[in-house]
């Protein structure tokens, strides 16, 4: 089984140097992409079928090709690393960006490459401070070897490249909230369109992909669309995926496996199934922002086609396993009051409905709930549906209480009329 | 055009706008809270939320804010169906989660833009069952009120104090729901617009510090149709009143003037009106004290004194309505009259008024002035001269930039995704003044010098549009290159606007200015040319006038003159003591008509109580030459009066005439000057009704009527009538959509809060159903061959012992009467004569703050020192008019000592 990008991290938890990096094949990509046109890069990484593992999925070589390109465009343009893992229960990037960064960096150059930015940012969580020390150093690194700077290794093509550590908001992960950050205003998501290949960081066009995204880069380049297609188990391709488990399962982690992947083979196989005393309840298949799977999902293949159809979606791809002793309406409690201080508090829906829902789930756990409140939470899912708040933080954040409404309606009703958590 | 659908029916609107825009151009009532007409869409409070349907095939649609949609062909909305409405009560739910439940203690209450969106919206029952969250409040100054707990996180005010106003001490902290608009620490909000945030803001968070003092609800206050008096741009207001007191100043819309905005001394200077000092009764002087004249005719004695054969000299005043100035000239004699200002000051207002009426450039008001895109200030400070004036200045430094956003197809409505692409770069925008002034943050680039050495740097300017003007002699590299930048950025806009006025008292100034606008109109450019002047109704008062007060001295010295009328002028004020005292001593007799005790009211013989503008009917022309008729708010109950009516009577008594009403004496003032013709246009005649009614000043719902002063007498008196307007002083009249010039309040049902104004617009943000009161009285003739202005003056050089002494402006206290009003007292600053530091330490002086002594007219003036290292060498700079440094006429030469 292919693990492209997780196959030289070290088990250890040291960073592989430039060195080492450069000995198993690293910057060939680049050199190889170098020999290319730009277009030839964006046109690979289209048929690659890479989509974005921030969550959303979007199709990257498609979100390239909106930017201007050619003569008399507006530059400076920039490319810019999301690396500000702040969903709950995620830590796919951490391992990468820890693991390896020069695979990013090279990633991001090719990348900038493509869409002909001339200035790069590595946007990091604020905690990550392993992350950004090795960031920093492969940077200065990257720049010693001519791979950064001024014509990147004779070939005319110049890239400067930053590390920026975020101030530790989960709003900062949003595209645009990030690219107002990086500005140093205040993180506030921007409207769309414009679209930020078009006005992103400081109004200039820029494109901003996941970590994970762009480490998929080099081995697009350097093995081609076929290898990366086939690698993956969805029929539609796209390469492996970094899927989490986190929860009481027996060994929680994160590992590369083929996309399209069983939920129930990461679970069982990779994450040893659950811990004992312990049964599956549930689980959250793509971080906090997603939907409740049930037992009866467990053979759903996790990729951007199937997961939608099981009610979820794939998320960032870390599993977060609820097991039978924890109280889904605590559990929700503990999302919505992280989302509720999350907010950033530009729109009405998510500054006000956020925090309501919140006291209205800790109101229950604490035995003081109404039969009305299901009914009312049940609105605040509707409330603050897509297109109704200004960015997706909240509809995200009312995807697990809206599952958890369904699935495990019995615990909110027992919690009201027993006025009291069972749990406890 | 585009055709869009909202609820099924079919509409054409204008390219290029969204829908809430569009909604409420038609009339429709959708709730809103962060869009403004003025600051457009930011897509934040969700209020405006509407199905949008792909196509006439999309039964579900989708919710989507109406304001951040474009309403382009085929466009397909619904308002009405049942999913929108439910979101929109159910976001206003949200809003009001923590909104106080205070609205009967609330300055806002009834005038409350979230009352009315709450009503609108149908939500009503409460479900929310937990604490509310809390703010502390800050003080902010003088002017506005604080109080967060209110606030419904709108982001209007922020939007409107950085971006549109260029405030820097007013942001918005934290996150979540705990997201607070304030100042960093308690402290005076700095920005000269702050006020507007009073009506920015859609509830009670920002509310009128200076109506709290003396609190009136909306409805029971009896409003006119005002226009500022604090300078000469004349922007519209509403005067509002109550038991005789004036309560307030809110903006009157006017979409060629103000806009939705007005400056802080304009807002919050009204209170003067209301000062003790003010003179109430006509007073006669009777061995050193003044006592009131009883009984008959007030009059009697002054008539005697002008009878037949009698020298009768008149002073008229910029501060003064044209009617009441004109009625003086009528009074006193072509040859007796003088306008209320000094000779250079006349002269100089003389000469914009010929640029005005003879040059070939065109000057905009003061709403076209935003839509340039390259600015030349010469020599003013506009932020303390003309404030709103800056104002717009600084929208047109962003129609360069925004042209970018425009290029990529983004609408003026998107307006962050404007300010991204924007962030925070200006277009062409060039400063030649005495000092740095705040518009400095914006230009690309300024130049301190000497208003000859302003002048000069014109005229290269000039030069460098138009190869044939004779060049200016001796320029040092500096100006030549700086001029040689202007002159590129003039010539490479396509509305290049040229700013100048009369503050530093240069001819040469002027004359530079006006160059520089027609050498840019021989190259073909959309060029714009505004003067600012100093008062409200210097352009009319100086239309009237042949000579000036320096004339009037000259006159008296030479010959006695039995009795001198002075209109509503202080003359110590003005002209300081010494020329005052040589003229008033020269009159045998001397009788004012005035608002408030002063020095020159002091030394009078007869004194009868003028109304300002609260009180009185009138017409001004402001500095575009814009004239605009203001009403009188109320009769007050003692003998206060508009001056024009008081020599209205006079004039009776002396030529045993009738009473003349207001139309009258317009046409007869247009009679004798056909040039001031169009006044006639400017608001309807007193006889004007609609069906048979007036227009009322006070809204329907206005109570206490019957018990105001039940007090004193329990039947209620009949309400005063207005002879001079077709409105009436209570609430009886047609509450539709009245005549522009006479709309006293908006209200619309289900609109009482000041957005009441998008249902007096044609289409929202747009001129007024019934056009933009005011009248221009002239245009220049653009094909005209205007002629150059040839005197280059030579280059300013400091002398060794003696120091030039220019004044410099300050929004509080260089006005005479706003500077009287109890909060604008406050933000007044200290006196103070201002230096550089090399030449404060040439001559002698101490560190800043030290005492500096300096002589004027003979007498020792003492004041504190201040460096400024932007003046230029040999001068020194003065705040103009404050208490310490009134009657100083500038530019003068002095020594100075520490």
């Amino acid at each position: 089984m292919e693990r492209p990008l997780t196959q030289h991290i070290k088990k250890d938890g040291s960073v592989l140097t430039l060195e080492e990096y450069e000995k198993v094949g690293g910057y060939s990509a680049l050199k190889k992409a170098l020999k290319s046109t730009p277009d030839e890069i964006m046109e690979m990484v289209k048929n690659s079928s890479l989509r974005g593992r921030g969550g959303a999925g979007f199709p990257t070589g498609m979100k390239w090709s909106f930017v201007p390109r050619g003569e008399n465009t507006v530059t400076p343009k920039y490319l810019v690393a999301n690396g500000d893992e702040m969903e709950p229960g995620t830590f796919k990037d951490r391992l990468l960006v820890e693991g390896n960064p020069h695979q990013l960096i090279e990633g991001m150059i090719i990348s900038s490459y493509a869409i002909q930015a001339t200035i790069g940012y590595v946007f990091l969580r604020w905690a990550y401070h392993v992350a950004a020390e090795r960031v920093e150093h492969a940077l200065r690194e990257a720049y010693n070897a001519g791979y950064l700077g001024k014509n990147i290794l004779g070939s005319g093509y110049d890239l400067e490249m930053h590390l920026h550590t975020s101030v530790g908001r989960y709003m900062c992960g949003e595209e645009t909230a990030l690219l107002n950050a990086l500005e140093g205003k205040r993180a506030n998501p921007r409207n769309k369109p414009p679209f930020p290949q078009v006005s992103g960081l400081f109004g200039k066009p820029t494109i901003v992909n996941n970590v994970e995204t762009l480490c998929n880069i080099p081995h697009i380049i350097a093995n081609g669309v076929d290898w990366y297609k086939q690698i993956s188990k969805s029929p539609g391709g796209g390469g492996t995926k970094l899927y989490g488990a986190s929860g009481r399962v027996k060994t929680p982690g994160i590992w590369e496996l083929p996309l399209g992947t069983s939920l129930r083979e990461i679970l069982e196989v990779h994450a040893g199934g659950m811990q004992d005393g312990y049964k599956f309840r549930g689980a959250l298949p793509g971080g906090a922002s997603t939907d409740f799977l049930t037992e009866d999902h467990l053979d759903v293949a996790m990729d951007f086609e199937e997961v939608p159809k099981a009610g979820s979606r794939l998320g960032t791809g870390t599993v977060i396993v609820m097991d039978d002793k924890t109280c889904p309406v605590g559990m929700c409690l503990a999302l919505e009051k992280f989302f509720a201080q999350e907010s950033c508090g530009f729109c009405t829906p998510c500054r006000e409905g956020l925090p309501w829902t919140a006291k209205i789930l800790l109101a229950l756990e604490e035995g003081e709930g109404k039969m009305e409140d299901i009914d009312h939470l049940t609105y605040q899912t509707h409330y603050m549906a897509p297109g109704n708040t200004f960015c997706a933080l909240a509809p995200g954040a009312m995807e697990p209480l809206q599952s958890a409404l369904k699935y495990y309606r019995e615990d909110f009703e027992k919690h009201i009329k027993e006025h009291r958590c069972t749990y406890r | 055009m585009a055709k869009v659908f909202i609820d099924d029916i079919e509409y054409e609107v204008p390219d290029g706008k969204n829908m809430l825009e569009v909604c409420l151009s038609l009339g429709f009532d959708l709730t809103y809270f962060c869009w403004h007409p003025a600051l457009h869409s930011i897509g934040a409070c969700r209020q405006c939320g509407v199905i949008n349907y792909k196509d006439e095939n999309d039964k579900r649609g989708r919710i989507t804010m109406a304001c951040m949609l474009p309403a382009s062909n085929g466009t397909r909305i619904s308002i009405e169906a049942k999913a929108a409405h439910d979101f929109r009560a159910g976001n206003i739910e949200s809003l009001m989660l923590n909104h106080p439940h205070d609205c009967p203690v609330c300055d806002e209450g009834g005038e409350c833009h979230l009352q009315d969106m709450t009503l609108m919206s149908g939500h009503n029952y409460r479900r929310y069952r937990f604490k509310k969250r809390t703010h502390t409040n800050q003080y902010l100054g003088p002017f506005l009120n604080h109080e967060m707990n209110r606030c419904i996180q709108c982001y209007r005010c922020v939007r409107f104090y950085k971006d549109y106003a260029g405030g820097k001490d007013l942001d918005v902290f934290a996150a979540h729901d705990d997201i607070y608009f304030g100042r960093s620490e308690d402290g005076v909000l700095e920005n000269e617009f702050s006020g507007n945030l009073v009506e920015v803001c859609p509830t009670g968070v920002f509310t009128d510090k200076t109506l709290k003092q003396h609190y009136t609800r909306k409805w029971d206050l009896t409003s006119a149709p005002s226009v500022c008096h604090g300078c000469s741009l004349g922007c519209n207001i509403l005067a509002s009143q109550r038991y005789g007191t004036i309560r307030r100043i809110l903006t009157r819309y006017n979409g060629d003037v103000n806009g939705y905005f007005l400056c802080d001394r304009g807002r919050f200077g009204y209170e003067y009106t209301n000062s003790k000092k003010r003179i109430i009764k006509a007073l006669k002087r009777v061995s050193g004290t003044y006592q009131p004249i009883e009984n008959g005719n007030v009059f009697e004695e002054v008539k005697a004194l002008m009878g037949e054969g009698k020298k009768v000299i008149g002073i008229g005043s910029p501060r003064a309505s044209l009617e009441s100035n004109f009625l003086l000239k009528e009074l006193v004699g072509e040859n007796n009259f003088y306008g209320g200002i000094s000779n250079t000051e006349g002269n100089l207002i003389k000469q914009v008024i010929n640029i005005l009426k003879k040059g070939k450039v065109k000057t905009p008001s003061l709403a076209e002035a935003k839509g340039y895109d390259a600015v030349f200030i010469v020599g003013e400070d506009v932020t303390n001269t003309a404030p709103m004036l800056a104002l717009s200045l600084r929208q047109a430094a962003k129609n360069k930039p925004n042209e970018e956003a425009f290029a990529i197809r983004i609408p003026l409505w998107n307006d962050a995704a404007i300010r991204e692409i924007v962030q925070e770069r200006t277009g062409p925008f060039f400063i030649a003044t005495v000092h740095h002034t705040k518009l400095d943050e914006i230009s690309s680039g300024s130049f301190y010098g000497h208003p000859d050495n302003i002048a000069r740097l014109g005229h290269a300017v000039a030069q460098k549009i138009n190869n044939n003007l004779p060049s200016v002699p001796d320029t040092d590299r500096e100006s030549a290159s700086l001029s040689s930048s202007i002159a590129e950025a003039l010539l490479a806009a396509k509305k290049p606007l040229i700013v100048s006025g009369t503050s530093l008292f240069s001819k040469n100034v002027i004359e530079a200015a006006a160059n520089v606008a027609y050498a840019l109109k021989e190259q073909g450019k959309d060029v714009g040319l505004i003067y600012t002047v100093p008062e409200a109704n210097s352009v009319g008062m100086t239309l009237l006038s042949e000579n000036f007060i320096d004339d009037a001295i000259a006159r008296v010295e030479k010959e006695r003159a039995d009795v001198l009328l002075i209109l509503e002028n202080d003359l110590y004020q003005r002209i300081g003591k010494k020329d005052s005292e040589a003229i008033l001593k020269r009159c045998n007799q001397v009788v004012a008509f005035e608002n408030l005790e002063n020095e020159t009211t002091n030394s009078c013989d007869y004194v009868f109580p003028a109304g300002t503008f609260a009180e009185s009917t009138g017409t001004i022309v402001n500095n575009e030459g814009r004239a605009q008729r203001f009403y009188q708010v109320h009769i007050p109950r003692n003998e206060v009066r508009s001056s024009w009516k008081w020599l209205d009577i006079l004039r009776q008594d002396l030529q045993t005439a009738e009473a003349k009403d207001f139309d009258v004496i317009v046409d007869e003032m247009i009679q004798k000057n056909p040039e001031l013709q169009k006044i006639k246009e400017t608001a309807p005649t007193a006889d004007f009704r609609i069906g048979t009614q007036k227009i009322p000043r006070s809204p329907h719902r206005f109570s206490g009527r019957t018990s105001m002063i039940a007090n004193i007498n329990v039947s209620e008196p009949k309400p005063p009538d207005d002879n001079d307007s077709p409105m009436s002083f209570t609430m009886e009249g047609y509450h539709g959509i009245q005549p522009s010039p006479d709309t006293a309040f908006y209200w619309s049902p289900a609109w009482n809060s000041v957005q009441a104004i998008n249902k007096y617009q044609i289409e929202v943000g747009g001129p007024l159903h019934d056009g933009n009161p005011g009248k221009r009285l002239f245009e220049p003739d653009e094909n005209r061959q205007a002629k150059y202005f040839n005197d280059i003056p030579s280059s300013f050089h400091p002398s060794n012992d003696e120091l030039l002494v220019l004044p410099l402006y300050h929004i509080y206290g260089s006005e005479e009467l706003t500077a009287l009003s109890p909060a604008v007292k406050e933000r007044i600053p200290q006196a103070y004569i201002a230096l550089n530091e090399n030449e404060a330490r040439r001559k002698g002086l101490n560190a800043e703050g030290g005492k500096v002594e300096f002589y004027y007219q003979d007498k020792k003036w003492e004041l504190s020192l201040k460096i400024d290292n932007s003046l230029p060498d040999g001068i020194a700079g003065l705040p103009k008019g404050l208490n310490e440094t009134s009657g100083i006429g500038y530019p003068f030469r002095t020594k100075i000592n520490s």
